[in-house]
């Protein structure tokens, strides 16, 4: 895939790079490891935070803060699902299809939430709000079904409940 | 029967999770006395309680830390597997966000017992609130120098894969690789993380390690049967009236569980089936609850204890549509490593959607069982005889379903 095709944003690699203080929080973490590579993921952690995803340039940028070849570094991106390889919405609405939840009426949950979002997992709602995710067991079971919002669990869920959670993310 | 509440004996408080709460109850008694002991003392009193590994495996934990080389002069490290990926099961969560200090005391004990200094706590990346509770926990143990002296804490997040909770697996994942297990041998006491004597422990059974020392091998081993002490952390879930995490001796039923615990089946429903160790472990009907939750009692019924995440389904749940949603997690986990499994997960879920879509054909239950049944114990880690487990039990137990969903 060539530079910004399907990769908007960070095309110029120049722009891809880490302040004075965040390249010192990585040599911190690095040194936690007896091979700093042990860093790479809390690394791409912070270089998510940061970019907001993780494009092929930035890959390649964090490769050389490891001595890693990018082919290491993308091998593991896509390896993972809390890395994301395009821009995604600016919440991130992850709903467990697993069995508990399943269950508990987890295909009603999400079939709600692509009809008030317009879009099926995996994509991001028109106006980038939120991105909705189908995925396995989050491991809140007992309180099924559920989903995650951003860094949260949001528990029990019911149509209402839903729409509530919906209308508090701007 | 409600019995003695070990690990979740201060879930109640809100303030669990704070050193203070911790020092009040007794917390960090049992490290104070492990360091008077030699290290081998301590380990052969965690091999007297006859403490299993709670992750799923259920292997002996004392038996497993004497694999460590007593000549190896380099480091040792000890890895807590706070990976909790098994469906069905959240035990770890409560622990890591209610009693995070039990675990640091735990692993101080076993870094003793073990000659480690240095561990690794590797916890599920989206586990964001248990992680950040957990950071603070050992913050507030640095502060007051229970670490830092010959002991530290490395907590890890891992990035979203079910496999990285298979040790092997796990530990390529801490060295900043995907993570893909590796054959064993070498086991990882002999050669480990960053090729290193590694004891890779789950959160669960570190944190009963304080309770052993503090009243004695023989108190645990007591709790339990002949061959399991003490008590576990049952995850409930599915369709009882009080899904949950509960304590409970290794010898309780699954029916007490049930019934006495969770306060039974759904608006008094009829049970159909459990899966009593994590979605892994094999299917029991209505009629195979009798059987006691230890490790021992539930390989003697055909399944096993595994992660001790206990999934409950009543009459209106339909077998081959969980069986779908089981077969399609299997398929999005496996690390595509091993043809037997990359291939069957991915087959069987497709077999499994065509069957509940009611466009199944009648050899599709053979193929299914037979390719199963084929690549079972041949691939480099367990997870796919974890995925044979529900395919060959569900089919076998609950054949009559299929084939009405079949044969139409
Ligand atoms: C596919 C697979 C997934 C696993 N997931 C976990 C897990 O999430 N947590 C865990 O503690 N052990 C898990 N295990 C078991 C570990 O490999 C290992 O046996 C365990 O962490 C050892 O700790 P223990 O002896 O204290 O149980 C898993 C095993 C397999 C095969
Ligand atoms: S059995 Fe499956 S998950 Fe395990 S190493 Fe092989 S392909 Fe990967
Ligand atoms: S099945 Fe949804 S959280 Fe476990």
């Amino acid at each position: 895939m060539s530079e910004g095709d399907g990769y908007p944003g960070l095309t110029d690699p120049a722009t891809t790079v880490f302040s004075e203080a965040q390249l010192a929080e990585v040599r911190r973490l690095q040194s936690l490891y007896p091979d700093p590579r042990g860093a790479l993921l809390p690394v791409l952690y912070m270089a998510q935070e940061t970019f907001g995803w993780i494009s092929l340039p930035l890959e390649e940028y964090v490769a050389t803060l490891f001595g890693l070849s990018p082919a290491h570094v993308h091998e593991v991106v896509t390896f993972y699902t809390l890395y994301f390889r395009e821009p995604p919405g600016r919440h991130v609405v992850s709903v467990c299809h697993n069995l508990s939840c399943h269950l508990a009426g987890a295909p009603g949950i999400i079939a709600h939430l692509r009809q008030r979002l317009g879009v099926d997992p995996g994509e991001t709602s028109e106006d980038g709000r939120v991105t909705l995710l189908s995925v396995e067991c989050l491991c809140a079971c007992e309180a099924a079904p559920m989903m995650q919002v951003d860094d949260r669990y949001e528990l029990n869920l019911t149509p209402t409940k839903v729409d509530r959670i919906l209308e508090g993310l701007a | 029967m409600t019995g003695e509440m070990i690990l979740t004996r201060n879930f109640a408080r809100s303030d669990a999770h704070t050193l203070r709460a911790y020092l009040e109850t007794g917390g960090y008694r049992a490290w104070a006395k492990a360091q008077a002991m030699e290290p081998t003392a301590i380990l052969e009193e965690v091999k007297r309680s006859n403490l299993r590994g709670l992750g799923g495996a259920g292997f002996p934990t004392g038996t497993k830390w004497s694999f460590i080389p007593k000549s190896h002069a380099g480091p040792v490290y000890l890895v807590i597997n706070a990976d909790e990926g098994e469906p069905g099961t959240f035990k770890d969560r409560y622990l890591l966000e209610r009693d995070p200090h039990a675990l640091i005391e735990g692993m101080l004990i076993a870094a003793r017992a073990i000659r480690s200094a240095t561990a690794f706590v590797y916890v599920r990346g989206e586990y964001v609130e248990p992680w950040r509770r957990f950071s603070s926990a050992v913050q507030e143990a640095y502060a007051a120098q229970y670490l830092g002296h010959g002991f530290d804490i490395v907590v890890h997040r891992g990035a979203g894969a079910y496999i990285c909770g298979e040790e092997t697996g796990l530990i390529s994942s801490l060295e900043g690789k995907k993570g893909w297990p590796k054959l064993k041998p070498p086991f990882p006491a002999i050669k480990g993380a960053f090729g290193a004597p590694t004891i890779v422990n789950n959160v669960e059974t570190i944190c009963h390690v304080p309770h052993i020392v503090n009243r004695g091998a023989a108190w645990f081993a007591a709790l339990g049967t002949k061959t399991q002490g003490g008590t576990r952390m049952y995850s409930v879930s599915g369709r009882v009236a009080r899904p949950g995490v509960y304590e409970a001796p290794v010898s309780i039923t699954l029916r007490q569980l049930i019934y006495e615990r969770a306060g039974g089946v759904t608006g008094n429903g009829r049970l159909k089936a459990v899966v009593p160790g994590g979605s892994s472990a094999a299917i029991l009907t209505a009629d195979e609850i009798d059987v006691t939750m230890d490790v021992d009692g539930l390989k003697n019924a055909g399944t096993m204890a595994g992660s001790a995440g206990v999934i409950v389904m009543d009459e209106t749940v339909s077998i081959p549509e969980a069986l779908m949603v089981v077969a399609r997690f299997y398929a999005h986990e496996s690390c595509g490593q091993c043809t037997p499994c990359r291939e069957s997960t991915g087959w069987i879920y497709k077999i499994t959607h065509r069957i509940v879509e009611g466009r199944g054909r009648k050899e599709d239950l053979d193929t299914i069982l037979d390719v199963a049944k084929r690549g079972a114990g041949t691939t480099i880690c367990a997870f796919y005889d974890g995925a044979v487990g529900p395919y060959i039990s569900y089919i076998e137990k609950f054949r009559g379903e299929f084939e009405a969903m079949v044969l139409k």
